[in-house]
């Protein structure tokens, strides 16, 4: 079964990708395959929930080099099983999306194909049981990824963000890579559970790294959470998600929200026996969290692009997911992860059918006032932002408040200001979530280009997956609440996770849900207040403080300052190494110089052949008295 | 009255054979000339053969001097036998226009 789970989606893959073109069902047959592997899913994790049950199961063996053994396997846990719902369900989910979505694309075929290896890429990652099939994995997805940021190659804005997330993604998976050597240097193994086994021992080792003394577990944790950085857009590795927002929009809610930004949560989830014994790295890790929150909901506040808004609210939820695991609740996170999947791909999947009825427009300037024109993707959008924010007995609802509890008990400093983020963050959530909806559905029609009359609402092909991720989103908090985070779910975790502290289940008090509830509550008149009723109080508000609308609009400047320490230098760097080292100096002197060395000869030579019988008479001669005074005198 | 010695007639040969090659090498009007030198050139070292001949008192080289002149007179014959042959494929002997051996 689990074999079947595993390899469907690349028999999808491969049968789309090489012989798409002449099947006449293609798109549903992959589907059809992703689905299935989906249903499984399900039944595993069923049987996780009633009998705890666990497998590994060998694919075949990789590398054997003395005690180092590497297998190919499957490896299922409580953990690996929530993923696998995660991924197989939301992914099958988006597939028959996609079937409407990207109905008239001439390369649907490629492009179906692209998504399933990315579920096989996603579905070998979080079913590895050791580190390099988890690398693997990750560079999978990393690759299908660009392949699908960059699908409409013929834009270049696909092009340029495509090699963006690559590249900036390879920044984070350098730290990774170094992470995985060092564990592979003092543990002599990749295998989770013998290196799990073997951290506890190696807690007090001390290692020089760049001339300063680090513990070594820290350090293995700094470079595994670098690597989680990267593939979950953390501040100051976050610039690529944004731009990730070129590729179709059914590959922005599967890739670039529900499944794999997640897979860096997922990582340090999965590596808890490692960060349990390093507080350090925990607190940097919670710290990280707080500000990614924070910076993405400012930033969303301003964004006009429909896609940019939730991209950057992923962003921020993945903030809150990085700080409820530096406070040490890796099972929140894991909840959030789980709800976050759903409602984010809804959201996603609801803009889409949002920019399908405009025809391709994205600026949420230029919508406005069709919520009866189109008052089914209205639904989902509006289940999708409460679920996102938090609105009571909405699946965001629990995990975002467990989160917030979660920190608020960690007790120190870090974690009551986290906790204290977290409701800022929250109430920051809400407002940009019914800024997207009013100035979407509500206010006045401003698009030029399309007729009023011409908006229609998303065929059902579309609007069917969403409707299921509609229920999930509302359903997935209250029905697994108390099997993620109640009271007794370390039986359902088993030993997934390792949780050295006990987590305190007290009751929070009672301002705190109360405060979060009215925040987020209260969030909606003010935001169609804002942005419906009076919209003059905020235009004037953001023309007497144009710096700071400068500054979120433009997304913290990051893009410039990056632009400014690496891109630039490097570039120049570049330009001087391809210009004064390869052409001026290789070239010139190495193939360039041969050739016109060997060129210069034959030219002189070919004169000696001139052609002129009195010439070739004349050598001889010279040759024969040559010869004859070298007989003579010797 | 000096004694005409082999040095003497050696010296003519050498400076006929020089001749011959100059003519080789500085003509540049037509392949007439080039013929015309290399007859000298055969002169210059039959001369040598007889002189030695005689010095030598071996009638050898005599004999051999009438071969090389017989077979000088049949080059001669082919050789300008050539020469017609080309004017008419090219319509000048001009030596200047002569380097198709180039390729």
């Amino acid at each position: 079964m689990e074999y079947l789970i595993i390899f469907l989606p690349l028999i999808a893959s491969i049968t789309s990708g090489f012989f798409g073109k002449y099947l006449r069902f293609n798109d549903f047959i992959v589907s059809f395959l992703i689905l299935t592997s989906a249903i499984l899913s399900i039944f595993i994790f069923y049987e996780v929930i009633i009998n705890n049950y666990s497998s590994n199961k060998l694919i075949f063996n990789w590398i054997t080099s003395g005690n180092f053994i590497i297998n190919w396997s499957i490896n299922v846990d409580a953990l690996t099983s929530v993923m696998l719902v995660v991924v197989s369900l939301i992914s099958s989910i988006i597939h028959f999306y996609s079937i409407g979505y990207m109905s008239k694309d001439q390369h649907k075929p490629r492009f179906m194909a692209y998504l399933s290896l990315f579920t096989f890429s996603m579905l070998v990652l979080i079913t590895a049981d050791n580190f390099l099939q988890l690398f693997f994995g990750w560079e999978g997805v990393g690759l299908c990824s660009y392949l699908l940021i960059g699908f409409w190659y013929q834009k270049p804005a696909a092009n340029s963000a495509a090699i963006k997330a690559f590249i900036v993604n390879r920044v984070g998976d350098f730290g990774f890579a170094i992470g995985i050597f060092l564990i592979f240097i003092f543990c002599k193994t990749l295998n989770f559970n013998e290196v799990f086994d073997l951290i506890p021992s190696l807690s007090d080792k001390e290692i020089f790294f760049f001339g300063l003394e680090f513990n070594l577990i820290t350090l293995i944790c700094f470079m595994l959470f670098f690597g989680a950085m990267g593939k979950s857009a953390q501040i100051f590795l976050h610039t690529w998600l944004p731009d990730a927002m070129e590729g179709p929009t059914p590959v922005s809610a599967l890739i670039h929200a529900a499944t794999m930004v997640t897979a860096g949560v997922f990582l340090i989830v999965r590596c808890s026996p490692i960060f349990e014994y390093s507080e350090t790295a925990l607190n940097f890790i919670t710290l990280v969290g707080m500000l990614t929150a924070f910076f993405a909901a400012t930033v969303a506040l301003v964004q006009n692009d429909i896609k940019k808004i939730i991209a950057y609210s992923t962003c921020s939820q993945l903030g809150y997911m990085f700080f409820a695991v530096g406070v040490g609740a890796y099972h929140v996170a894991i909840f959030h992860l789980f709800t976050h999947a759903f409602f984010k791909a809804l959201l996603f999947l609801g803009s889409g059918c949002v920019i399908h009825s405009f025809n391709n427009e994205q600026d949420i300037r230029l919508m406005g006032g069709v919520w009866k024109k189109i008052p089914y993707t209205y639904l989902l959008m509006i289940i999708g932002t409460l679920a996102l924010t938090g609105f009571p007995f909405l699946s965001g609802y629990y995990s975002k408040d467990a989160i917030i509890e979660s920190a608020y008990f960690k007790g120190s400093t870090i974690g009551y200001y986290a906790a204290f983020i977290g409701i800022g963050v929250a109430f920051l959530t809400s407002i940009y979530s019914w800024r997207l909806i009013f100035k979407t559905f509500h206010g006045k029609y401003k698009n030029k280009k399309n007729s009023f009359n011409k908006i229609h609402e998303s065929p059902i092909i579309m609007l069917l997956p969403a409707s299921i991720l509609g229920i999930g989103s509302i359903l997935t908090g209250i029905l697994f609440k108390d099997l993620f985070i109640g009271e007794d779910n370390y039986n359902f975790w088993g030993d997934s996770i390792l949780f050295l502290k006990n987590i305190l289940h007290t009751h929070p008090p009672d301002w705190l849900p109360i405060t979060i509830i009215f925040l987020v509550t209260v969030a909606i008149p003010i935001s169609y207040y804002l942005y419906i009723m009076n919209e003059k109080i905020l235009i004037n508000f953001t023309i007497r403080n144009k710096k700071f609308y400068n500054f979120f609009l433009n997304k913290w400047y990051f893009d410039e300052i990056y632009d400014f320490i690496f891109i630039k230098p490097i570039k120049k760097l570049g330009v001087f190494f391809w210009y004064k080292g390869d052409i001026k100096t290789i070239d010139r002197f190495g193939p360039d110089g041969f050739a016109k060395l060997v060129k210069k000869i034959s030219d002189r030579s070919v004169n000696f052949q001139s052609g002129y019988i009195y010439h070739y008479a004349f050598i001889m001669l010279i040759g024969l008295s040559i010869l004859l005074t070298y007989l003579i005198v010797y | 009255m000096i004694e005409i010695s082999l040095g003497h007639y050696l010296t003519l040969g050498a400076i006929i054979f020089s001749i011959g090659v100059l003519g080789i090498f500085l003509n540049r009007k037509n392949v007439i000339i080039i013929l015309m030198s290399i007859e000298l050139i055969l002169l210059a070292v039959n001369i040598n053969l007889v002189s030695f001949s005689i010095y030598l008192q071996d009638i050898v080289g005599q004999v051999f001097v009438i071969f090389i002149l017989t077979v000088a007179a049949a080059e001669a014959a082919i050789g300008l036998a050539i020469i017609v042959a080309y004017y008419k494929n090219k319509g000048s002997i001009n030596v200047e226009t002569i380097n198709t051996l180039k390729g």
